[in-house]
Protein backbone atom coordinates (compact mmCIF):
# COMPACT_ATOMS: atom_id res chain seq x y z
CA UNK A 1 0.00 0.00 0.00
CA UNK A 2 1.18 3.62 -0.64
CA UNK A 3 -0.44 7.05 0.42
CA UNK A 4 0.63 7.72 -3.44
CA UNK A 5 -1.71 10.42 -5.69
CA UNK A 6 -2.48 6.91 -8.17
CA UNK A 7 -3.75 4.82 -4.70
CA UNK A 8 -7.14 4.02 -4.98
CA UNK A 9 -8.91 5.20 -1.94
CA UNK A 10 -12.08 3.93 0.28
CA UNK A 11 -14.94 6.09 -0.36
CA UNK A 12 -15.85 7.32 2.60
CA UNK A 13 -12.86 6.68 4.84
CA UNK A 14 -9.84 9.17 2.81
CA UNK A 15 -12.73 11.62 2.56
CA UNK A 16 -13.00 11.40 6.67
CA UNK A 17 -9.64 11.47 7.16
CA UNK A 18 -8.75 14.23 5.09
CA UNK A 19 -11.71 16.12 6.58
CA UNK A 20 -10.24 15.15 9.96
CA UNK A 21 -7.00 16.92 8.57
CA UNK A 22 -8.40 19.85 8.36
CA UNK A 23 -10.42 19.74 11.87
CA UNK A 24 -13.66 19.07 10.30
CA UNK A 25 -14.19 15.49 11.67
CA UNK A 26 -17.48 14.48 11.62
CA UNK A 27 -19.85 11.11 12.36
CA UNK A 28 -23.16 10.06 10.70
CA UNK A 29 -26.55 11.13 12.33
CA UNK A 30 -29.56 9.28 11.06
CA UNK A 31 -33.12 10.62 12.23
CA UNK A 32 -33.08 8.77 15.89
CA UNK A 33 -30.01 10.43 16.44
CA UNK A 34 -27.89 6.98 16.54
CA UNK A 35 -24.68 8.14 15.71
CA UNK A 36 -21.88 6.14 13.18
CA UNK A 37 -18.81 5.95 11.41
CA UNK A 38 -18.44 6.37 7.77
CA UNK A 39 -18.56 4.38 4.90
CA UNK A 40 -22.20 3.89 5.85
CA UNK A 41 -26.02 3.84 3.58
CA UNK A 42 -27.71 2.49 6.95
CA UNK A 43 -28.17 3.23 10.38
CA UNK A 44 -26.54 0.10 11.94
CA UNK A 45 -29.15 0.69 15.40
CA UNK A 46 -32.62 1.46 13.36
CA UNK A 47 -31.88 0.61 9.81
CA UNK A 48 -32.61 4.47 8.55
CA UNK A 49 -31.17 5.42 5.17
CA UNK A 50 -31.40 8.71 5.96
CA UNK A 51 -27.38 9.80 7.52
CA UNK A 52 -26.41 13.52 7.97
CA UNK A 53 -22.77 14.50 8.89
CA UNK A 54 -22.77 15.78 11.89
CA UNK A 55 -19.82 17.67 13.73
CA UNK A 56 -17.92 15.55 15.68
CA UNK A 57 -17.30 17.30 19.26
CA UNK A 58 -14.17 18.73 19.61
CA UNK A 59 -13.24 16.26 22.60
CA UNK A 60 -13.37 13.15 23.96
CA UNK A 61 -12.37 11.47 27.02
CA UNK A 62 -10.36 7.69 26.64
CA UNK A 63 -11.99 4.83 27.99
CA UNK A 64 -9.66 2.18 27.48
CA UNK A 65 -6.25 1.65 26.13
CA UNK A 66 -3.03 -0.49 25.60
CA UNK A 67 0.68 -0.08 24.50
CA UNK A 68 1.54 -2.65 21.62
CA UNK A 69 5.05 -4.02 21.81
CA UNK A 70 4.07 -6.51 19.06
CA UNK A 71 2.84 -4.60 15.76
CA UNK A 72 2.13 -5.68 12.60
CA UNK A 73 4.22 -5.54 9.92
CA UNK A 74 2.36 -2.10 8.87
CA UNK A 75 3.96 -0.39 12.56
CA UNK A 76 6.89 -1.95 12.60
CA UNK A 77 8.88 0.72 12.96
CA UNK A 78 6.20 2.69 15.23
CA UNK A 79 6.21 0.36 18.48
CA UNK A 80 5.90 0.47 21.37
CA UNK A 81 3.19 2.77 20.44
CA UNK A 82 -0.58 3.21 22.11
CA UNK A 83 -3.72 2.67 21.03
CA UNK A 84 -7.33 3.59 22.82
CA UNK A 85 -10.61 3.90 22.48
CA UNK A 86 -12.10 7.52 23.40
CA UNK A 87 -15.29 8.23 23.66
CA UNK A 88 -16.82 11.19 21.28
CA UNK A 89 -20.50 11.31 23.17
CA UNK A 90 -22.46 10.07 20.08
CA UNK A 91 -19.46 7.88 18.70
CA UNK A 92 -16.24 5.65 20.37
CA UNK A 93 -13.50 5.48 17.87
CA UNK A 94 -10.03 3.86 18.11
CA UNK A 95 -6.86 5.78 17.92
CA UNK A 96 -3.36 5.87 18.72
CA UNK A 97 -2.57 8.49 21.33
CA UNK A 98 0.55 10.43 19.87
CA UNK A 99 2.71 13.53 21.30
CA UNK A 100 2.31 12.20 24.78
CA UNK A 101 4.36 9.92 27.34
CA UNK A 102 2.90 6.52 26.56
CA UNK A 103 3.23 6.34 30.97
CA UNK A 104 1.36 9.36 31.08
CA UNK A 105 -2.11 7.36 28.85
CA UNK A 106 -4.82 6.96 31.35
CA UNK A 107 -8.66 6.34 31.29
CA UNK A 108 -10.35 9.63 31.87
CA UNK A 109 -7.75 11.36 29.41
CA UNK A 110 -8.87 14.01 27.52
CA UNK A 111 -8.06 14.25 23.59
CA UNK A 112 -9.01 15.51 20.17
CA UNK A 113 -8.53 14.08 17.09
CA UNK A 114 -5.03 14.15 15.46
CA UNK A 115 -4.08 12.58 11.76
CA UNK A 116 -0.47 11.46 12.04
CA UNK A 117 1.34 9.49 9.79
CA UNK A 118 2.85 5.71 10.49
CA UNK A 119 6.55 5.73 10.95
CA UNK A 120 6.55 2.33 9.11
CA UNK A 121 4.72 3.00 6.20
CA UNK A 122 4.66 6.59 5.95
CA UNK A 123 0.48 6.07 5.56
CA UNK A 124 -2.10 8.36 7.69
CA UNK A 125 -3.10 7.07 10.97
CA UNK A 126 -5.88 8.11 12.91
CA UNK A 127 -4.56 9.65 16.20
CA UNK A 128 -5.49 11.58 19.35
CA UNK A 129 -3.55 13.86 21.27
CA UNK A 130 -4.37 15.00 24.43
CA UNK A 131 -6.85 18.25 24.21
CA UNK B 1 -36.31 -33.66 16.60
CA UNK B 2 -33.30 -36.08 16.36
CA UNK B 3 -30.09 -36.25 19.07
CA UNK B 4 -27.23 -35.07 17.39
CA UNK B 5 -24.35 -38.15 18.06
CA UNK B 6 -20.92 -37.14 18.33
CA UNK B 7 -19.97 -40.41 16.81
CA UNK B 8 -16.37 -40.03 16.56
CA UNK B 9 -13.63 -37.18 17.06
CA UNK B 10 -10.04 -36.46 15.45
CA UNK B 11 -7.24 -34.19 16.37
CA UNK B 12 -3.85 -34.01 15.18
CA UNK B 13 -0.90 -32.42 17.28
CA UNK B 14 -1.37 -28.42 17.58
CA UNK B 15 1.76 -26.95 17.50
CA UNK B 16 4.68 -25.98 15.71
CA UNK B 17 4.59 -27.74 12.00
CA UNK B 18 5.39 -24.88 9.19
CA UNK B 19 6.14 -27.39 6.99
CA UNK B 20 2.43 -29.46 7.12
CA UNK B 21 -0.05 -28.16 4.99
CA UNK B 22 -3.72 -27.61 5.79
CA UNK B 23 -4.41 -30.41 3.47
CA UNK B 24 -2.05 -33.00 5.38
CA UNK B 25 -3.61 -32.10 9.21
CA UNK B 26 -7.02 -32.09 8.41
CA UNK B 27 -6.54 -35.54 6.71
CA UNK B 28 -4.62 -36.91 9.46
CA UNK B 29 -7.25 -35.70 11.93
CA UNK B 30 -9.94 -37.16 9.78
CA UNK B 31 -8.22 -40.70 9.85
CA UNK B 32 -8.59 -40.63 13.90
CA UNK B 33 -12.29 -39.39 13.21
CA UNK B 34 -13.20 -42.24 10.93
CA UNK B 35 -11.30 -45.07 13.11
CA UNK B 36 -13.07 -43.41 16.37
CA UNK B 37 -16.40 -43.68 15.14
CA UNK B 38 -16.57 -46.49 12.61
CA UNK B 39 -18.51 -44.79 10.60
CA UNK B 40 -17.34 -45.67 6.98
CA UNK B 41 -16.48 -42.90 4.91
CA UNK B 42 -19.08 -43.66 2.40
CA UNK B 43 -21.76 -42.81 4.31
CA UNK B 44 -20.90 -39.17 4.86
CA UNK B 45 -23.58 -36.54 3.10
CA UNK B 46 -21.20 -33.88 3.36
CA UNK B 47 -18.52 -32.28 4.65
CA UNK B 48 -18.60 -28.74 6.71
CA UNK B 49 -14.94 -27.48 7.01
CA UNK B 50 -13.94 -23.88 9.19
CA UNK B 51 -11.30 -22.41 7.79
CA UNK B 52 -10.11 -18.52 8.73
CA UNK B 53 -6.57 -17.41 7.14
CA UNK B 54 -5.82 -20.15 4.03
CA UNK B 55 -6.24 -16.84 1.44
CA UNK B 56 -2.89 -15.69 3.03
CA UNK B 57 -1.17 -18.85 4.63
CA UNK B 58 -1.26 -20.94 1.81
CA UNK B 59 -2.26 -19.26 -1.12
CA UNK B 60 -5.83 -21.45 -1.04
CA UNK B 61 -8.94 -20.28 -1.49
CA UNK B 62 -12.07 -22.77 -2.25
CA UNK B 63 -11.11 -25.16 -0.15
CA UNK B 64 -14.21 -26.92 1.07
CA UNK B 65 -13.43 -29.91 -2.05
CA UNK B 66 -9.75 -29.62 -1.49
CA UNK B 67 -10.56 -31.17 2.17
CA UNK B 68 -13.24 -33.56 1.40
CA UNK B 69 -10.37 -35.18 -0.90
CA UNK B 70 -8.02 -34.82 1.90
CA UNK B 71 -10.55 -36.66 4.13
CA UNK B 72 -11.19 -39.39 1.26
CA UNK B 73 -14.96 -38.54 0.85
CA UNK B 74 -17.02 -37.84 -2.43
CA UNK B 75 -19.91 -35.47 -0.89
CA UNK B 76 -20.47 -31.65 -1.28
CA UNK B 77 -18.10 -29.80 0.88
CA UNK B 78 -18.32 -26.14 2.06
CA UNK B 79 -16.23 -24.10 4.23
CA UNK B 80 -17.00 -21.83 6.78
CA UNK B 81 -15.58 -18.60 7.86
CA UNK B 82 -16.08 -16.56 10.98
CA UNK B 83 -12.88 -15.70 11.97
CA UNK B 84 -11.56 -17.92 15.34
CA UNK B 85 -15.33 -19.31 15.09
CA UNK B 86 -15.13 -20.71 11.94
CA UNK B 87 -15.11 -24.63 12.74
CA UNK B 88 -18.15 -23.47 15.36
CA UNK B 89 -20.76 -21.66 13.05
CA UNK B 90 -19.83 -24.94 11.00
CA UNK B 91 -20.65 -27.78 13.58
CA UNK B 92 -24.08 -25.57 14.54
CA UNK B 93 -24.99 -25.64 10.74
CA UNK B 94 -24.35 -29.39 10.81
CA UNK B 95 -26.61 -29.98 14.47
CA UNK B 96 -29.09 -27.94 12.45
CA UNK B 97 -28.56 -29.95 9.41
CA UNK B 98 -28.99 -33.59 11.10
CA UNK B 99 -31.59 -32.68 13.59
CA UNK B 100 -33.86 -31.55 10.65
CA UNK B 101 -33.67 -34.72 8.79
CA UNK B 102 -31.54 -33.69 5.98
CA UNK B 103 -28.72 -35.84 6.60
CA UNK B 104 -27.82 -38.63 8.70
CA UNK B 105 -23.80 -38.56 9.30
CA UNK B 106 -21.93 -34.99 8.26
CA UNK B 107 -18.33 -35.01 8.34
CA UNK B 108 -16.97 -31.96 10.67
CA UNK B 109 -13.65 -29.70 11.41
CA UNK B 110 -11.64 -26.90 10.39
CA UNK B 111 -7.65 -26.54 10.29
CA UNK B 112 -5.33 -23.84 9.98
CA UNK B 113 -1.81 -23.42 8.73
CA UNK B 114 -0.31 -20.47 10.61
CA UNK B 115 3.35 -21.04 11.87
CA UNK B 116 4.70 -20.67 8.38
CA UNK B 117 3.67 -16.92 8.36
CA UNK B 118 6.12 -16.25 10.97
CA UNK B 119 5.23 -14.28 14.21
CA UNK B 120 4.65 -10.32 12.30
CA UNK B 121 2.90 -12.43 9.32
CA UNK B 122 0.74 -14.29 11.84
CA UNK B 123 0.02 -11.10 13.69
CA UNK B 124 -1.17 -9.18 10.42
CA UNK B 125 -3.39 -12.28 9.25
CA UNK B 126 -4.62 -12.91 12.52
CA UNK B 127 -5.60 -8.68 12.63
CA UNK B 128 -8.42 -8.69 9.44
CA UNK B 129 -10.70 -10.46 11.84
CA UNK B 130 -10.73 -6.84 13.29
CA UNK B 131 -12.51 -3.91 11.18
CA UNK B 132 -9.72 -2.78 8.80
CA UNK B 133 -10.56 0.66 8.22
CA UNK B 134 -11.38 1.72 11.68
CA UNK B 135 -9.18 -0.60 13.89
CA UNK B 136 -6.53 -2.42 11.68
CA UNK B 137 -5.37 0.81 10.30
CA UNK B 138 -4.76 2.45 13.38
CA UNK B 139 -2.72 -0.44 14.17
CA UNK B 140 -4.95 -2.58 16.67
CA UNK B 141 -3.86 -6.24 16.48
CA UNK B 142 -5.56 -9.23 17.73
CA UNK B 143 -3.69 -9.08 21.15
CA UNK B 144 -3.93 -5.22 21.27
CA UNK B 145 -7.86 -5.61 20.81
CA UNK B 146 -8.74 -8.30 23.80
CA UNK B 147 -6.10 -5.99 25.99
CA UNK B 148 -8.64 -3.12 24.95
CA UNK B 149 -11.13 -5.39 26.72
CA UNK B 150 -8.89 -6.37 29.08
CA UNK B 151 -8.56 -2.67 30.83
CA UNK B 152 -11.92 -1.51 29.81
CA UNK B 153 -12.59 -4.60 32.59
CA UNK B 154 -9.91 -3.34 34.99
CA UNK B 155 -11.65 0.01 34.84
CA UNK B 156 -15.00 -1.54 35.47
CA UNK B 157 -15.13 -4.15 37.67
CA UNK B 158 -11.41 -4.49 39.16
CA UNK B 159 -8.21 -7.08 38.84
CA UNK B 160 -5.22 -6.93 37.78
CA UNK B 161 -2.84 -8.91 35.99
CA UNK B 162 -2.44 -11.40 38.78
CA UNK B 163 -5.73 -12.48 38.56
CA UNK B 164 -4.94 -13.51 34.60
CA UNK B 165 -1.91 -15.10 35.52
CA UNK B 166 -3.92 -17.62 37.56
CA UNK B 167 -5.78 -18.75 34.55
CA UNK B 168 -2.31 -18.93 32.20
CA UNK B 169 -1.45 -21.15 35.07
CA UNK B 170 -4.31 -23.32 35.44
CA UNK B 171 -5.04 -24.00 31.81
CA UNK B 172 -1.17 -24.83 31.34
CA UNK B 173 -1.24 -27.29 34.33
CA UNK B 174 -4.24 -28.73 32.89
CA UNK B 175 -2.60 -29.37 29.68
CA UNK B 176 0.20 -31.47 31.18
CA UNK B 177 -1.74 -35.08 30.48
CA UNK B 178 -2.96 -33.79 26.97
CA UNK B 179 -0.42 -35.70 24.87
CA UNK B 180 -1.83 -33.48 21.78
CA UNK B 181 -1.21 -30.13 23.53
CA UNK B 182 1.00 -27.26 22.12
CA UNK B 183 2.51 -27.24 25.69
CA UNK B 184 3.11 -29.63 28.46
CA UNK B 185 4.89 -27.58 30.70
CA UNK B 186 4.17 -26.23 33.75
CA UNK B 187 4.45 -22.00 34.63
CA UNK B 188 3.59 -20.11 37.45
CA UNK B 189 2.60 -16.81 38.48
CA UNK B 190 5.84 -15.13 38.32
CA UNK B 191 6.53 -16.28 34.97
CA UNK B 192 3.38 -14.88 33.54
CA UNK B 193 4.06 -11.32 35.20
CA UNK B 194 7.68 -11.04 33.85
CA UNK B 195 6.84 -12.61 30.54
CA UNK B 196 7.63 -9.56 27.88
CA UNK B 197 4.62 -7.41 26.59
CA UNK B 198 2.56 -7.65 24.16
CA UNK B 199 -0.03 -5.55 24.30
CA UNK B 200 -0.07 -4.33 27.77
CA UNK B 201 -1.72 -5.67 30.09
CA UNK B 202 -1.38 -8.40 28.31
CA UNK B 203 2.01 -10.25 27.78
CA UNK B 204 3.40 -13.56 25.91
CA UNK B 205 1.96 -15.93 28.50
CA UNK B 206 -1.19 -14.29 28.61
CA UNK B 207 -1.68 -14.91 25.10
CA UNK B 208 -2.25 -18.07 23.16
CA UNK B 209 0.23 -19.27 20.51
CA UNK B 210 0.44 -19.72 16.81
CA UNK B 211 -0.39 -22.82 16.36
CA UNK B 212 -0.87 -25.53 13.15
CA UNK B 213 -3.25 -28.30 13.59
CA UNK B 214 -6.49 -29.37 12.34
CA UNK B 215 -9.89 -31.42 13.95
CA UNK B 216 -12.53 -33.74 12.71
CA UNK B 217 -16.21 -34.83 14.35
CA UNK B 218 -18.28 -37.37 12.45
CA UNK B 219 -21.74 -36.58 13.54
CA UNK B 220 -24.44 -38.68 13.00
CA UNK B 221 -28.82 -39.08 13.76
CA UNK B 222 -29.56 -40.71 16.77
CA UNK B 223 -31.26 -42.88 14.73
CA UNK B 224 -28.26 -43.80 12.54
CA UNK B 225 -25.87 -44.46 15.93
CA UNK B 226 -28.76 -46.47 16.74
CA UNK B 227 -28.94 -48.66 13.39
CA UNK B 228 -25.63 -48.96 13.11
CA UNK B 229 -25.09 -50.01 16.31
CA UNK B 230 -22.26 -46.99 17.32
CA UNK B 231 -20.57 -46.27 20.61
CA UNK B 232 -21.92 -42.56 20.61
CA UNK B 233 -23.03 -42.18 24.18
CA UNK B 234 -22.31 -38.03 23.35
CA UNK B 235 -24.97 -35.85 21.76
CA UNK B 236 -24.93 -32.27 21.28
CA UNK B 237 -28.00 -31.34 22.77
CA UNK B 238 -27.99 -27.21 22.42
CA UNK B 239 -26.70 -25.01 19.99
CA UNK B 240 -26.78 -21.22 19.94
CA UNK B 241 -25.20 -18.39 18.04
CA UNK B 242 -24.92 -14.96 18.98
CA UNK B 243 -23.74 -11.78 16.86
CA UNK B 244 -22.23 -8.14 17.56
CA UNK B 245 -20.95 -4.80 16.42
CA UNK B 246 -17.63 -5.55 13.96
CA UNK B 247 -15.38 -2.88 15.77
CA UNK B 248 -14.81 -3.18 19.69
CA UNK B 249 -15.58 1.16 19.90
CA UNK B 250 -19.15 -0.02 18.50
CA UNK B 251 -19.92 -2.39 21.39
CA UNK B 252 -22.40 -1.05 24.24
CA UNK B 253 -19.92 -2.92 26.70
CA UNK B 254 -16.08 -2.73 26.20
CA UNK B 255 -15.78 -5.69 28.78
CA UNK B 256 -18.37 -8.55 28.47
CA UNK B 257 -19.40 -10.51 25.45
CA UNK B 258 -23.05 -10.17 24.78
CA UNK B 259 -22.46 -12.29 21.06
CA UNK B 260 -21.42 -14.88 23.69
CA UNK B 261 -24.42 -14.32 25.92
CA UNK B 262 -26.65 -14.56 23.41
CA UNK B 263 -25.40 -18.09 22.15
CA UNK B 264 -25.51 -19.37 25.73
CA UNK B 265 -28.73 -18.45 26.23
CA UNK B 266 -30.01 -19.88 22.94
CA UNK B 267 -28.06 -23.19 23.42
CA UNK B 268 -28.97 -23.86 26.94
CA UNK B 269 -32.88 -23.19 26.42
CA UNK B 270 -32.54 -25.71 23.42
CA UNK B 271 -30.59 -28.28 25.55
CA UNK B 272 -33.19 -27.41 28.67
CA UNK B 273 -30.62 -26.49 31.61
CA UNK B 274 -29.64 -23.66 32.85
CA UNK B 275 -25.50 -22.45 33.94
CA UNK B 276 -25.82 -24.39 37.42
CA UNK B 277 -25.86 -27.88 35.02
CA UNK B 278 -22.98 -27.39 33.56
CA UNK B 279 -20.07 -30.21 34.71
CA UNK B 280 -17.40 -29.29 32.32
CA UNK B 281 -16.51 -26.47 30.00
CA UNK B 282 -14.38 -25.67 27.18
CA UNK B 283 -14.03 -21.98 26.42
CA UNK B 284 -11.98 -19.89 23.94
CA UNK B 285 -9.33 -18.14 26.13
CA UNK B 286 -7.54 -16.73 23.04
CA UNK B 287 -6.05 -14.61 25.82
CA UNK B 288 -6.38 -14.94 29.66
CA UNK B 289 -9.19 -12.09 29.71
CA UNK B 290 -10.98 -14.03 27.09
CA UNK B 291 -11.60 -16.83 29.62
CA UNK B 292 -12.94 -14.32 31.76
CA UNK B 293 -15.62 -12.62 29.90
CA UNK B 294 -16.70 -16.12 28.35
CA UNK B 295 -17.37 -17.78 31.89
CA UNK B 296 -19.30 -14.49 33.02
CA UNK B 297 -21.35 -14.53 29.50
CA UNK B 298 -22.28 -18.47 30.16
CA UNK B 299 -23.55 -17.14 33.31
CA UNK B 300 -20.84 -19.92 35.41
CA UNK B 301 -20.04 -16.80 37.05
CA UNK B 302 -21.42 -13.27 37.91
CA UNK B 303 -20.71 -10.24 35.83
CA UNK B 304 -17.48 -8.86 37.54
CA UNK B 305 -16.39 -11.77 39.36
CA UNK B 306 -14.86 -14.02 36.86
CA UNK B 307 -11.83 -12.36 36.89
CA UNK B 308 -11.15 -14.22 40.69
CA UNK B 309 -12.62 -17.86 39.16
CA UNK B 310 -8.90 -19.05 38.52
CA UNK B 311 -7.31 -17.80 41.62
CA UNK B 312 -9.76 -18.84 43.90
CA UNK B 313 -10.00 -22.15 42.74
CA UNK B 314 -13.59 -22.46 41.17
CA UNK B 315 -12.63 -23.40 37.59
CA UNK B 316 -9.30 -25.26 38.20
CA UNK B 317 -9.40 -28.99 37.62
CA UNK B 318 -10.85 -29.88 40.73
CA UNK B 319 -12.43 -26.89 41.02
CA UNK B 320 -16.86 -26.29 40.90
CA UNK B 321 -16.44 -26.29 37.31
CA UNK B 322 -13.57 -26.77 36.01
CA UNK B 323 -12.56 -25.01 32.77
CA UNK B 324 -10.42 -25.72 29.81
CA UNK B 325 -9.07 -29.23 31.26
CA UNK B 326 -7.76 -29.68 27.66
CA UNK B 327 -5.50 -27.00 28.29
CA UNK B 328 -7.90 -24.34 26.58
CA UNK B 329 -6.74 -22.24 23.72
CA UNK B 330 -4.04 -20.93 25.83
CA UNK B 331 -1.66 -24.36 26.29
CA UNK B 332 -3.45 -27.01 24.08
CA UNK B 333 -3.09 -24.22 20.76
CA UNK B 334 -5.30 -22.11 18.55
CA UNK B 335 -4.72 -23.27 15.41
CA UNK B 336 -8.06 -20.66 14.30
CA UNK B 337 -9.91 -23.11 12.19
CA UNK B 338 -9.79 -25.81 14.06
CA UNK B 339 -10.26 -24.63 17.59
CA UNK B 340 -14.18 -24.65 17.96
CA UNK B 341 -14.21 -28.76 16.43
CA UNK B 342 -11.13 -29.70 18.68
CA UNK B 343 -13.65 -28.05 21.92
CA UNK B 344 -16.48 -30.35 21.01
CA UNK B 345 -14.00 -33.31 20.32
CA UNK B 346 -12.60 -32.21 23.98
CA UNK B 347 -15.88 -32.19 25.69
CA UNK B 348 -17.10 -35.07 24.49
CA UNK B 349 -13.97 -37.44 25.39
CA UNK B 350 -14.40 -35.60 28.94
CA UNK B 351 -17.91 -36.79 29.20
CA UNK B 352 -17.50 -39.92 27.36
CA UNK B 353 -14.61 -40.96 30.36
CA UNK B 354 -12.08 -41.23 27.41
CA UNK B 355 -10.12 -38.24 28.13
CA UNK B 356 -6.84 -37.92 30.44
CA UNK B 357 -8.74 -35.72 32.85
CA UNK B 358 -11.90 -37.34 32.84
CA UNK B 359 -10.93 -38.39 35.95
CA UNK B 360 -11.67 -34.84 37.68
CA UNK B 361 -14.96 -34.97 36.21
CA UNK B 362 -16.23 -38.55 36.89
CA UNK B 363 -19.99 -37.62 37.30
CA UNK B 364 -20.42 -35.19 34.51
CA UNK B 365 -23.21 -35.51 32.47
CA UNK B 366 -23.13 -32.08 30.65
CA UNK B 367 -20.39 -30.15 29.23
CA UNK B 368 -20.38 -26.94 26.95
CA UNK B 369 -18.42 -25.45 24.51
CA UNK B 370 -17.95 -21.73 23.88
CA UNK B 371 -16.20 -20.55 20.56
CA UNK B 372 -15.31 -16.56 19.89
CA UNK B 373 -14.45 -15.13 16.59
CA UNK B 374 -12.56 -11.51 16.62
CA UNK B 375 -13.56 -9.93 19.22
CA UNK B 376 -16.52 -11.46 20.15
CA UNK B 377 -18.30 -10.15 16.82
CA UNK B 378 -19.34 -13.64 16.42
CA UNK B 379 -19.59 -16.37 18.90
CA UNK B 380 -21.13 -20.55 18.91
CA UNK B 381 -21.64 -22.31 22.36
CA UNK B 382 -23.04 -26.11 22.08
CA UNK B 383 -24.20 -27.91 25.01
CA UNK B 384 -23.41 -31.49 25.07
CA UNK B 385 -25.24 -34.41 26.77
CA UNK B 386 -24.18 -38.04 27.87
CA UNK B 387 -27.61 -39.61 26.55
CA UNK B 388 -26.61 -43.39 26.27
ZN1 LIG C 1 -30.64 5.02 13.72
Amino acid sequence: MTDSENAVQDAGFDEWLDAAEDGDAYYLECPNEHGSLPPRRVCPDCGATDLEEVPLPATGEIETFTVTHVPTPAFEDDAPYATAIANFGPVRITGQVVDVDLEAIEPGLTVEIEISVSETTGERVLSFSPA
Amino acid sequence: MSDVRVAGVGLTSFGNTPERTSRDLFGDATIEAFADSGVPRDDVEALLYGNFMGELSEHQGHQGPLMAEAAGIRAPATRYESACASSGVAIRDAVKRIRNGEEDVLLVGGAERMTNLGTAGATEALAIAADDLWEVRAGTTFPGAYALMAQAYFSEFGGEHEDLAHIAVKNHENALTNEKAQYQRAIDVDDVLEAPQVSSPLGLYDSCPISDGAAALVLTSEDYAAEHDLDAPVAITGTGQGGDRMALHDREHLARSPAAREAGEEAYAEAGIDASDVDVAEVHDCFTIAEVLAIEALDLEPIGEGISAARDGRTTADGETPINLSGGLKAKGHPVGATGASQIAEVSKLLAGTHPNSDHVADATTGVAHNAGGTVASATVHVLEVVA
